[in-house]
């Protein structure tokens, strides 16, 4: 076939790529080649415009056993364990076929986890939606949740903390990111590098369909109109078989037989084979006419680019076959060996005898593209936020709007759907500020959390930034964990947009201050740009996934209050920012405003003082305060507890809607037995540590000086009604 | 005492109860569908989980596997028999206990914990509970919601072979508390013989306070005692 502008077009590529092609190549491509070089070079796998910001990212701590560039990072966490774990998005699939777009995000996470070793002990997310009244957001919604519980529950991984949101940004290109989490032994990671020459290359897993031809290309482009015509191009997942290739692969690493493992994600056969050869400076012969196919007639070009989910690739030491095939048929998995490794740095492919196709790895890999595209700084926005000026509102009429809108109500409905406890080791759920998973059988567990502020970030990117990595950390401290590591899912418009691009590139700039300071580093991540409609681009919204070391079970915290008559405190000052807060944004519509300020110094002070009352056990419960200020997360954690509180205004306080609802960061809320008190206040004070008493616990009410009583019986109904009504139901 | 695990490809509560029943010191093996012989049990446990990934019918393909032929032997010469969400599923489809198990009432999966009101003990499986208390555990399935046909609903309720229905915390019966839509809040049943007992709630998941609660324990050491 001869390759004409149209096909390259459909192909993604720009005509200047193509003749980066025909240089790399000495010659014209075939349309297998050109398939190949697609899958490639495009955004999803090249990352090509992201990759010269992503180099600022700092990698490396004592803890970090694998940073970026392998299948998943990995972290020590003493005692030859070590945790594996990334995020990842699947957000043009889940818009187009919300039910297989999401669960097989969840699918592809976890193969990324179990390649390199590790048992799955933990599934997060993070899920953006449209305006609820948005007519595409209810379908997209129930679609996205059952996916990801259809896939976690039937493989058997609990899911155990995540995030759904909604804002009118996400109405033609929602966010579906999923995080895994993995335990291994140390000394039994497994690489993607290739070694040795002569080796057999086995294909493992399911059988090859013509399900997700292109699907990283898809997700390299911006949806317009016709994008409903994609279907073809999402997967389709099956956990059971995704259990089973889990199985079989963990069966098989506890032998010496592997030299190297390597999931088919996007861009499957050819992106699979193409890393482990270049890693490994070697090259790849495949023979397709062993790959197993699911239809008839599959040509080469088919099998190459498809996305077929549940399939490995495994690199065998030498006469390792038999054994290995032994596992995989008592899972009854396909097994087939499908080609060797040479020395010839080069991708050949043979069909019918015939070579196919002859690449040169490293023109796939190495030299593909690489951008520094033009990029424009954010303008500051320096209006401010005069709450005075807008019509009035009485506070607990606002309180009651706040809690019960669609981004602050109970999740119940959605968390509901995820078993949280099979492996039985899950000790903090969903609804807390981190999910707790103790390590299998040992005296320690691992927190989790995935954060991300959207509104912060699209009117600042940079202390955006900085925001979403101390919310991460802020999150893992309350419940009493050292934060060890960072995932990240960075989910931007159009990258050819300067504006995007600055919103990107300050972005990773505002990551990069907050990780070096909190030494919390980034280990592995995900880009995924082009997320927008006909040039409509989403607000930047960087997705941090954190984890963090509990080394004592029994001294973990969270956020329900644990008794009457105790006192509550503040840690951390309170200015009244009200610039992007919940408080100004749902209810009065206003989206412009700096974000809050991110004072590192503070964030840390603050964090590590935290840690050191939860350690000497005088707190009884602890809350970061983030979207909703103050009186939201005395909300929640009264909800949570059903104890009430009794509050009252501090003398100092400017305004009342500032004060309560202002979103200042570096934050906590904390308990105190009233005995603890003088302890904890001495403590604070030697330490500089800025706080604040604001009130005691009680039974049944909950309640602010004259300004708002309630029963908390009837402030949990409020939290939990959003979600039953939207979806027809009765609470 | 012996107990023995049978996993299913698909199975994912397997590790679950075995580690439960080790640390009350049971005896236990995983017993593998494909083997045709079952180890010396007192105790066999079939656990939660998506057996053949739930296709055709939830435990319909586990319940002709070639283990589950001697489970049947066992179960009829009166081993005690648990299975537990899945392994319901699969002691239904083997006809082994009576009834079906629907999809939950509004059609989603359904995971949360739940509160249990004991409504009778007096079998091997509860008698270390007390009649007529609430204990809380955790559910975690699709298809929950118990039916049967009247007459045998009339049976169980007779014959005192209903150990559990779901309840509120202060232990009264009503829709609110049916998480599932199951007949008269069922949550488990016996066979006659009381030595097979099917539940949807996850007892093996409650064991442990540092984690969630430990009112499966008592389940546990009823089987012991």
């Amino acid at each position: 076939m001869k390759i004409t502008k149209e096909i390259i077009d459909l192909h993604g590529l720009k005509s200047e790529e193509y003749s980066k092609i025909k240089l790399l190549m000495n010659r014209e491509p075939n349309y297998l080649e050109l398939g190949i070089f697609s899958a490639m070079w495009n955004e999803h796998c090249s990352y090509k415009s992201s990759k010269i910001h992503l180099k600022k990212l700092p990698v490396k701590n004592k803890n970090v056993i694998q940073g970026p560039g392998e299948n998943a990072g990995v972290i020590d966490i003493g005692d030859g364990d070590a945790i594996v774990f990334k995020i990842e998005s699947h957000n043009h699939p889940s818009f187009i076929e919300p039910y297989q777009g999401a669960a097989t995000g969840v699918g592809g996470i976890l193969r990324d986890v179990f390649t390199m070793g590790a048992r799955p002990i933990a599934l997060l997310n993070s899920i953006h939606f449209g305006d609820p009244s948005n007519k595409k957001t209810k379908n997209l919604l129930n679609g996205v949740v059952s996916g990801i519980g259809g896939y976690g529950n039937c493989i058997g991984i609990p899911t155990v903390a995540g995030e759904t949101k909604f804002n009118s940004t996400y109405n033609e290109n929602i966010l579906v990111n999923a995080m895994a989490v993995g335990l291994v032994n140390k000394k039994k990671i497994f690489y993607s590098k290739a070694k040795g020459i002569n080796k057999a290359v086995v294909y493992v897993g399911s059988k090859t369909g013509r399900d997700g031809i292109h699907g990283a290309s898809m997700a390299s482009a911006e949806f317009d109109e016709n994008s409903e015509d994609k279907k073809p191009t999402v997967q389709v997942g099956d956990p059971f078989t995704e259990k089973l290739l889990m199985e079989a692969c963990l069966e098989l690493m506890k032998k010496d037989s592997i030299i190297s493992i390597q999931d088919m994600g996007a861009a499957g056969l050819t992106s699979s084979s193409v890393e482990m050869a270049y890693k490994g400076g070697l090259g790849i012969e495949l023979d397709l006419d062993k790959i197993p196919c699911r239809e008839e007639n599959m040509s080469p070009y088919e099998m190459m680019l498809s996305e077929s989910q549940e399939r490995m690739l495994i690199i065998l030491e030498d006469g390792k076959e038999n054994e290995a095939r032994q596992i995989f048929k008592k899972w009854d998995l396909d097994f087939v060996v499908i080609g060797k490794t040479t020395d010839t740095k080069n991708l050949s492919l043979k069909f019918k005898n015939e070579v196919v196709a002859s690449i040169p790895i490293g023109a796939l890999s190495s030299k593909a593209p690489l951008y520094d595209r033009k990029w424009v700084k954010k303008k500051l926005d320096k209006k401010k936020i005069n709450i005075k000026e807008h019509k009035k509102i009485k506070f607990d009429k606002a309180f009651f709007e706040l809690i019960s809108s669609p981004n602050h109500s109970s999740k119940k409905w959605v968390t509901e759907q995820y078993d949280q406890m099979v492996m039985g080791d899950t000790i903090e759920r969903s609804g807390g500020d981190a999910a707790i998973v103790k390590i299998h059988q040992k005296d320690k567990a691992i927190a989790m959390t995935v954060d991300s502020s959207a509104n912060y970030c699209k009117s600042h990117p940079l202390s955006g930034g900085k925001q979403i990595v101390c919310e991460s950390w802020r999150n893992l401290v309350s419940v009493g964990a050292k934060p060890i590591a960072i995932t990240n899912c960075l989910n931007f418009g159009n990258p050819e947009n300067p504006e995007i691009m600055g919103q990107f590139a300050e972005n990773i700039l505002g990551i990069k201050e907050a990780c070096e300071f909190l030494d919390y580093p980034v280990v592995s991540g995900n880009v995924s740009f082009y997320n927008g409609t006909n040039n409509n681009n989403i607000y930047p919204t960087p997705v941090i996934g954190g984890v963090g070391l509990i080394k004592n079970l029994n001294k973990t915290k969270n956020h329900k209050f644990k008794k009457i008559d105790s006192q509550i405190m503040i840690i951390g000052k309170t200015f009244g920012h009200l610039g992007q807060s919940a408080f100004i944004n749902e209810l009065y519509d206003i989206h412009d405003g700096m974000p809050p300020e991110i004072n590192l110094l503070n964030e840390k002070n603050n964090g590590e003082m935290i840690l050191k009352l939860i350690d000497s056990e005088n707190i009884n419960s602890v809350h970061d305060i983030s979207s909703g200020g103050i009186i939201l997360a005395l909300a929640e954690m009264s909800i949570s507890s059903q104890i009430g509180v009794k509050i009252q205004k501090p003398q100092k306080m400017s305004n009342i809607f500032e004060y309560f609802f202002g979103e200042d960061q570096g934050r906590y809320l904390i308990e105190v037995d009233k005995n603890n008190l003088p302890k904890v206040e001495k403590k604070l004070k030697e330490n500089d540590i800025y706080f604040e008493n604001i009130g005691i616990t009680q039974k049944e009410y909950f309640e602010l000086d004259k300004d708002l009583k309630i029963k908390v019986k009837e402030l949990y109904e409020l939290n939990n009604r959003w979600y039953n009504k939207f979806n027809g139901l009765n609470s | 005492m012996n107990s023995s695990v049978i996993v299913f490809p698909g199975s994912n509560c397997d590790r679950d109860v075995a580690t439960a029943l080790t640390n009350l010191q049971f005896k236990n093996k995983m017993v593998w569908h494909k083997d045709s012989e079952l180890p010396k049990s007192d105790l066999i446990v079939i656990p939660g989980g998506f057996s053949y990934g739930d296709y055709l019918r939830s435990g319909a393909i586990a319940a002709k596997s070639n283990i589950l032929k001697e489970v049947i032997k066992a179960a009829n010469s009166g081993c005690l028999v648990l299975g537990i969400c899945n392994g319901f599923q699969i002691l239904i489809e083997t006809g082994l206990l009576q009834g079906a198990l629907l999809r939950n009432k509004n059609l989603k999966f359904v995971s949360k914990d739940i509160n249990l009101k004991i409504i009778n003990n007096e079998n091997k499986f509860c008698n270390n509970y007390k009649k007529n208390s609430v204990i809380s555990l955790n559910i975690a399935h699709n298809e929950g919601n118990y039916f049967t046909q009247k007459d045998h609903l009339k049976e169980l309720e007779d014959n005192n072979l209903i150990p559990f229905k779901y309840c509120d915390i202060e232990g009264s019966i009503n829709e609110s508390s049916n998480p599932n839509g199951s007949l008269n809040n069922i949550a488990g049943i016996l066979n006659n013989n009381k030595n097979i007992l099917g539940m949807m709630p996850h007892p093996e998941r409650m064991v442990d306070n540092l984690i969630s609660n430990s009112n499966g324990i008592e389940l546990f050491t009823s089987i012991l005692s």
